[in-house]
This record gives C-alpha cells, structure tokens and sequence, in this order.
C-alpha cells in the first residue's frame, strides 16, 4: 500500500528578483515500511522538499501539488488540523544543523518537558523522556546536563529524539550526519536502522549517496529544482539512469578501487526563471539537440527518469 | 635530511582547562611527543578524530601558539622565536581552513583578498601585485580571471571560495602548505574537483602538503603518508595504501570500518562499529585508546611504544592486527 505519495509539488520563495523555484514539480511515492534518500548538490531543492511536507517553508510557499500521506491529502488540510494532528505527531523532522539550536541555558530534560508541554502530552514526563533518551542510546545522565557539556554527537542524538517523542511515522532527517566524525557517523546510521526496524520511514536528504545507502529503499536524485531520476536503490547504485546521477556517483571518492577522481564541472543554472529544456544540458556530456525541449519524465523499472536518452 | 621540507621532533603542547570557580584545572595533552617528517613534495595525511591533535599540530608548526617542547625544522631551519625563521615559516607554510564561508573576509573583494598576503609581506610593486592575484587566480582555474577579481565572496559558490582561499595561499609562492579539512565543507560531487587542484599544483610547483582530514577516502586521493593521530598521540603511521588496507592499530580499524561506501548491500547490513563506549579511566595513564579498545589486554596499561612493524610503518599497540 503507498504509505506517502508527493505529486507535482511546487514551491517557490519570492525574492526582488522574481520567484526562486525550489521544488519544481517533484514526484514521488514510497510503500509502507520503505524510506526514501534525496540526494543532490547545495540548493537544488532537498531541503525545501522536506520542509513542504512539513508545511513549514520560511519565507516561502506551496503553489501547487499534492502531498498524500495514508490516503490522506496533508496539504487540503487546514493550517490549525495540520498542526494539531500531524505535524511531529505523524510527520516530523530533524533539520540541518539542529544540533546548534539546542537552547544553551535550559539542561536537557527542560527542552524535552517543553515539547511535550506543548503538545500537551498527558503521561508522566519523566518516563516518556527517559525512554525516549533510553531508545538514542543515551542514558539519564544526560537530563541534567546543559548542551555545552554534549558531544555533537550526542546533541544529534538529543535532537533526533526530540523528533521522535510524539513516535511520528515519517521522520524527515536533513542532512543528519554532516559535520560529525565518522564514528559518530557510523553511530547515527545505526540509529536510523534501528529507528527503521521499529517501524518509522525515514526520508534522509544528503548530498552524500554513500550514507543514502545505508538507508533508503527508494532514491530521488535532485537537480536545480528538479527530481531527475527516481527509483530503486539497487537499481540507482546498480544502473543510473541520468547522466547527472552517473556523475554523481562517480565523484565520491572511495576507500577502495582506482584512484580516478571524477567531478562535475561548471555549475547548476540559477532557479529564477530557468533555462528551457533539461538544466543539466551545459554540464551534461551527452547532451543533444532534443535536450533544449522540456524533459517528460520516463518510466523506469522501478522509477522514472527525466531524460531524453530514455525517450 | 637536505629532502626533508619538514621535520618535526618530539611536539608536545598541554593546555590546562580551568574551571570558572576552581583553582586546580585539568591538562589536556593536545599534542604530546608528536614526530613525523615530510619529503619535499610530498603530501602526509594527518587523521582522526575532532579533538585528536590534528589542528593544533598545525598551529604549533606555524607557531600560531608556541609549543611546551620539541623542535621543528622548515627546509633545514629550526624555527624559533626570532623573527627570522618565524618569517620564514610564515611566507613559505601557508594555510587553508576548513570554511571558505568563515575563512574569507565579506567585505574585501576577491583581488584585496589574494594581495592581502603580498602586502603584508611587502612583496612588489602594485602593479606586481596585481599580475601576481591574476597568476594565482589562473593558476586555480577560476575563470575568467578578470571578471573574479572585482568580485566579492558573496557571488562565489563554496567551491569557488576554496579555490579563492588556496590562490591565497599560492600567491607566496610556498613550499608547504597545510590543509585543514579544506573538503570538508564541500558538496561530494565538487569535493574531488578540489582535491584534483590541489594534486596538479604539487605536481607543478612541487608544493608539499600536511592533508588534516577525519574522512579517510578523500585521503587516500592526495596523500603519499599518513599519520592516525588520538587524543595528541601519534598511534600508526606509514605509506597511506598500505595502512589503509591493512591497519595494524585497532583505532585506524574503527575509522575505517565507520566509512559508508555507495553499495546497495549496504541497505541489509548493520555497521560494523569495531569501538566501544568510553570506559571511566585515566586516558593518560597507558594507552589512550585503552578505554574504547575492543581488544585491550592487561598490558595495555602501560604505555605503549610507537615501533616498527614493516617497511616504513610504525604503530603504537601491544596486540597489533594482522
């Protein structure tokens, strides 16, 4: 059954020089239990996706799209339901950089009461917050602490938990282990694993698709605004589609195999008022005369793919 | 030791971190008896942990702050307190820093930015200056070099920034540059980009490189040597090939074993944590790594020597992976 389904979402900031596409009809869907990784390079859009779902896009909005979640449109809904009935409770998420918006004069269990206070949870606050803590692999030492005492890995761990106090289904996670060490690194995927084994779905939005692998069942590769390639992670790894993902994938440097480096020159167009056709046509090395048309997306396997090699 | 640019012996930096309201503070060996050397034109990668030492081996080398003991070397002088060898490692060692966002002025324009260096150090003419700000601009491919260079940083990306902060670097013309985590901040798909840049100009000029990174597989492009460093202590080092593919310390084996490589499988596995949660003990007293080590044995308690293993490796630990 789908669980969530994202179609032709728009959403654009308006700035003094006209509206900023950063989600540009994006289409997705994912099955119950399956969790999704959106890759792509700084400012093509993943991290406004994940607010849309949200509904929380600062300074920004929604134009047009549907955003379906258990049957559910979350979007028709109004404003005060939304907050009321979804939001943190069935959709929640960490955001980039959460770690440093700990409030520095309130300890660690103070933060947590607020939450709940908030969303006026009837339980004893103490034992929901230590099994919170408990299921990030803290233990109740940290209660009493003051987030300068953390390390950034724990303090992602405390703000991953805060995400998962209301137990949402869909944790929305941006950008979770950037900037942290690698064993904290390798410490946060095995939490998302766990997280995921207990049933949640994670949408985890990276530019790096080596972490995505650890996750997700489903990729959506972004570019400039757009979602280029979508489908399987077998078939993404396996047997990329779009030129973009291609090169994507042959840039992360590897701890094994031939040293080649591999890059993508020159430098995604500017979302106000796009060029025409594919927007990766200057950097693409296949590019062709049909490419400066508008790309439809064709179906894969197990996805889509907006290129005209597929036709 | 004439092909040495760089020689570092025995570097040893503790900070004391004091309370607010208590007298006696605690020590932190930051950097504690730390050797390496470095050939001309060669690149050591220096790796580990925040907080393992990495950065501030940097700092003493540039003698941003000065080192309790040791001695360092810079192309066959000792650098000391006088004013000439300080100047020396000064205009011949350059730096890059992890964030072009935070590295570089705002306010200045991409051409004051580059000259900055030459007039500190009073190199050239003016008009010098300039030719010398659009050689280095060349030279790290931003093009066109003209347009850049009344350019603020605000119109760079991130990429563009770093490749402003290693001109900056170049324009001195060093023989040694230190790169702290210049990547790091990049996106994946740009990182190997300047990575690439940075290859070509140690190929060129014959510009030697200190590579400090916590992120192994990027080091593995640049690096002929690598030094693991934790909590101060140098604890394996050797070529970068070998010690990656076979690691004698148990701590270049948890790096390692942390990296997440794009494979599909990936998806039906746990990660290998081969570390675990810190024990409650001295750090100091015995090895280090003692209080996370999966393989500590009694003898781990007293300090253990950084020795021979094989061609060119050195390792500190009682057990020793094979």
């Amino acid at each position: 059954m789908t669980f969530i389904s994202v179609e032709n979402l728009k959403t654009g900031y308006e700035t003094e020089k006209g509206t900023v596409q950063a989600v540009d009809d994006v289409s997705f869907s994912l099955e119950n239990g399956e969790s999704i990784g959106i890759a792509g390079e700084s400012a093509c859009g993943k991290s406004t996706l994940g607010l849309s779902i949200m509904r929380i896009v600062p300074d920004g909005s929604i134009s047009s799209g549907d955003i379906i979640l258990d049957g559910k449109s979350i979007l028709k809904m109004s404003k005060s339901e939304f907050a009321k009935n979804v939001r943190w409770k069935d959709i929640s998420m960490v955001f980039q950089g959460a770690m440093n918006s700990l409030d520095p004069v309130f300890t660690v269990e103070e933060q947590f009461v607020e939450v709940l206070k908030q969303h006026r949870y009837d339980g004893d606050y103490k034992q929901k917050i230590s099994e919170i803590v408990n299921s990030v692999g803290l233990t109740q030492d940290v209660f009493k602490k003051y987030p300068h005492e953390l390390s950034g890995g724990m303090k992602q761990r405390i703000v991953i938990a805060m995400a998962l106090l209301l137990k949402p289904k869909f944790v929305i996670a941006d950008e979770p282990t950037t900037a942290l060490d690698v064993l904290v690194q390798a410490q946060i995927i095995n939490l998302l694993k766990k997280m995921k084994k207990e049933g949640m779905s994670i949408m985890l939005i990276t530019h790096d698709l080596a972490i995505i692998s650890e996750i997700a069942e489903k990729i959506g590769i972004m570019y400039a605004g757009k979602m280029i390639e979508f489908g399987s992670a077998s078939e993404i790894y396996k047997n990329p589609k779009h030129p973009y993902t291609q090169a994507l994938l042959k840039s992360i440097p590897k701890l094994r195999g031939d040293k080649v480096t591999n890059y993508i020159k020159g430098t995604p167009p500017s979302l106000i008022q796009p060029p025409q056709g594919c927007r990766f046509y200057d950097r693409c090395p296949q590019a062709m005369e049909k490419c400066k048309k508008d790309v439809p997306k064709f179906k894969t396997d197990s996805g889509y793919v907006s290129c005209w090699l597929y036709e | 030791m004439l092909d040495e640019i760089l020689l570092v012996q025995n570097l040893t930096k503790h900070f004391t971190k004091k309370g607010i309201f208590s007298s006696s503070g605690t020590v932190v060996k930051a950097v504690d008896d730390v050797s390496f050397s470095l050939k001309k034109g060669e690149v050591l990668v220096l790796a580990g942990e925040s907080g393992s030492g990495k950065s501030t081996t940097a700092r003493l080398i540039l003698r941003a702050i000065e080192p309790d003991s040791g001695r360092i070397f810079f192309d066959g002088t000792e650098i000391g307190n006088d004013n000439k060898s300080l100047e020396k490692i000064r205009m011949q060692c350059q730096m890059i820093h992890q964030d072009p966002y935070a590295s570089i002025n705002p306010r200045m324009k991409i051409s004051d930015i580059i000259m900055e260096p030459l007039e500190i150090h009073k190199i050239g003419t003016k008009e010098e200056r300039k030719r010398a700000v659009l050689d280095a601009l060349h030279e790290v491919k931003l093009e066109p070099a003209e347009d850049i260079f009344n350019k603020f940083p605000h119109m760079l990306s991130g990429g563009q920034r770093q490749r402003i902060v290693l001109a900056r670097a170049l324009v001195l013309k060093p023989k040694l540059i230190i790169a702290d985590e210049p990547v790091s901040m990049l996106d994946v798909s740009i990182r190997a980009e300047v990575l690439e840049l940075m290859r070509e100009l140690q190929q060129k000029h014959g510009i030697s490189y200190i590579y400090i990174t916590h992120d192994l597989s990027t080091a593995r492009y640049l690096g002929q040597n690598i030094a693991i460093m934790y909590l101060g202590k140098i604890v394996e080092s050797g070529p970068i090939d070998d010690v990656l593919l076979h690691p004698r310390h148990p701590y270049t084996q948890a790096l390692l074993d942390a990296i997440s490589e794009p494979e599909p499988d990936n998806l039906l596995k746990e990660k290998k944590i081969r570390i675990n949660e810190p024990l409650d003990i001295d750090v100091y007293r015995g090895c280090r790594f003692r209080a996370r080590c999966p393989y500590a044995i009694e003898k781990c308690k007293e300090e253990p020597p950084l020795e021979q293993t094989g061609r060119d490796r050195l390792a500190a630990c009682f057990v020793k992976l094979d």
